[in-house]
């Protein structure tokens, strides 16, 4: 059999492992961020949101919904790879693959396939639970689509690089509550920078999230606080340098090997 | 062909505790292996090396001819472990670990369902498949790692203590199964600190003890030699030559010290006629332990606590 038809099965084997796993849990997995995310929308769509009034040009409904579908994928990206990964190395199921002839890129690549399936599979609940309360029209698809996929892969490779460092549960939550939320609700979901002082403008600027926002947004709504190649090219940058990190840990064994 | 050859293998932990020493091993293809030794002297650290689990400090690890360090994965694809402890997903299906650990090898899904129902059926465990793995009884458990560790049809079986904590209507099934498997032309390498499991089913063994391998033997050479009790006499004159003692092994250390080397089955009576025959007198007499049986005996004491613990 040819080396490259078993990476491939190996890789799908992963693949339909970390699916099955968050589909078999979806109340867990998928349903909080629809419910999650239908709270915001009465809250600040339908409730304040009527107060506020317009931002950028927009009704602040639809101005807030690329922000909170944009966080959901985030979210369960990161938290789908983190726990699946610190649990098989918690259960030393990850054994399994360090004694078969997977090599480690396909062992990032399942486990970051995974990561990306749950982003995609929120993300559209979320999309869904959206049309509910107002319409989505969207300006580019192909920058929609572009900046949803690689952002579910950015926050996947993070919840895999963490997953290899923790040691506890509690380490598994600690970057999604005090690095991965800060960052997202000051990365331009509620608002736009331009509201900011200067200064604190100057500030956001140096918050990746912040380009992933405002790019999707601009794919959908078609405006955005910064240029959408450069959001772009900043994700592309991200990704290049996790997928780096993470295999290195993965060849030194960090975390899994003694 | 060597199933397996380890040369100077060396591992230090972090924290800096040796754990090898320096090992070599060669193991037969075709061959069923012991490595004894008792709790803490490096079995598992030497298996784990071998099946990619633990990284090596030093040393040079074959199997089957492949370089570890350069052909890392015609390694894999050669062995199957059972681990010491257990380490499937407990949530997961019976039938879907053993399926998965197909597809890690390259098995295509179709053939892997094949293959997981063949061997879950073999090892008794096919009623259960959609039980999840956590709710198996510790002796279904251990099946369940010989099944997935067969999936893919290893030509070299590692298995680290798998009778421990077995019962022993299981245990004496799960010997029979191996005995199979290796009649079949698999290559058997088992650890365990019974000399009694190795005894039923190796012909080969290595001793390791505190990260060294200080035996290397055929299993019925060393029993023959555990079975032979050397006493040392004292002797009340001086003697010029051992004296005649047909059906013993004698030799004289020195003109007072006689050296004996008895059968367990040929008691002493005899032996003491023998020399009374010969006007031989014995001042004392005393059991000089072998440093094999001091391993041993090592041994039985961590078997022993190992039964006591809960
Ligand atoms: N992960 C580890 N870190 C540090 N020391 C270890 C580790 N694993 C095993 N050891 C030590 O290495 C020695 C050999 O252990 P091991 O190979 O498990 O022995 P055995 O399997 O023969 O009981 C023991 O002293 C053990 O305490
Ligand atoms: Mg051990």
């Amino acid at each position: 059999m040819s080396r490259w038809r078993r990476y491939r099965i190996a890789f799908e084997t992963l693949l339909i492992k970390e699916v099955l796993r968050f589909v078999r849990i979806w109340i867990q997995t998928v349903l909080p961020a629809a419910i999650t995310t239908a709270l915001y929308f009465i809250i600040f769509g339908t409730l304040i949101g009527g107060r506020i009034g317009e931002m950028d040009g927009y009704p602040y409904i639809d101005f807030i919904v690329p922000g909170l579908i944009l966080m959901a994928v985030i979210t369960n990206s990161y938290s789908n790879v983190v726990s699946s990964f610190f649990s098989a190395k918690y259960q030393r199921h990850v054994e399994e693959l360090l004694i078969s002839p997977v090599p480690n890129w396909v062992i990032l690549a399942g486990y970051v396939g995974g990561g990306m399936a749950r982003g995609v599979v929120v993300g559209v609940a979320v999309t869904l639970v959206s049309l509910l309360f107002t319409e989505v029209r969207v300006h580019s698809y192909m920058l929609t689509l572009v900046v949803f996929v690689l952002t579910s892969v950015l926050f996947a490779l993070g919840g895999f690089i963490n997953a290899v460092y923790a040691n506890s549960f509690d380490d598994i939550s600690i970057v999604p509550t005090f690095v991965l939320t800060p960052l997202t609700y000051l990365g331009g979901v509620f608002y736009s920078i331009d509201m900011l002082p200067t200064l604190w403008q100057n500030v956001s600027l140096a918050n990746p999230v912040l380009y992933m926002i405002n790019a999707f947004r601009f794919g959908i709504l078609g405006v955005s606080d910064i240029d959408p190649r450069l959001a772009v090219l900043v994700i592309l940058l991200f990704i290049a340098g996790l997928t780096a990190f993470a295999l290195s840990l993965l060849s030194r064994g960090v975390g899994i090997k003694n | 062909m060597h199933a397996l050859k380890v040369t100077g293998l060396h591992k230090t932990y972090r924290g800096g505790h040796v754990a090898l020493r320096g090992i070599d091993l060669e193991v037969e293809e075709g061959d069923f292996f012991a490595l004894l030794g008792s709790n803490g002297a490096g079995k598992s650290t030497a298996i784990g090396i071998v099946s990619s689990l633990v990284t090596k400090s030093g040393g040079r690890v074959l199997v089957f001819g492949h370089d570890l360090d350069r052909e890392p994965e015609e390694v894999r694809r050669c062995i199957g472990l059972v681990p010491q402890e257990f380490n499937f997903n407990q949530w997961e299906p019976v039938e879907e670990i053993v399926i998965n650990q197909a597809g890690y090898y390259g098995i295509p899904r179709r053939e892997a369902r094949a293959r997981a129902e063949r061997m879950l059926r073999q090892l008794e465990l096919w009623d259960r498949r959609r039980t999840q793995a956590r709710e198996l009884s510790g002796g279904l458990k251990r099946r369940l790692m010989i099944a997935r560790a067969l999936v893919h049809e290893p030509r070299l079986l590692i298995l680290d203590e798998p009778t421990a904590g077995v019962d022993i209507e299981i245990r004496r099934s799960m010997w029979a199964f191996l005995q199979e498997l290796n009649r079949n032309g698999a290559t058997i390498i088992l650890t365990t600190h019974y000399l009694e499991e190795a005894e039923s089913l190796c012909r080969n063994i290595a001793i390791i003890n505190h990260g060294c391998i200080v035996e290397r033997s055929r299993m019925s050479e060393l029993l023959n030699r555990l079975h032979v009790e050397t006493f040392v006499l004292n002797l009340a004159a001086r003697l010029a030559a051992a004296p005649n003692l047909p059906g013993y092994e004698a030799r004289l250390l020195d003109p007072v010290t006689l050296e004996v080397r008895v059968n367990r089955d040929q008691g002493l009576n005899r032996l003491f006629e023998l020399l009374t025959e010969q006007d031989v007198e014995v001042v004392s007499l005393r059991n000089k332990q072998n440093r094999l049986e001091q391993i041993f005996i090592g041994m039985i004491d961590d078997a022993r606590e190992g039964a006591r613990a809960p």
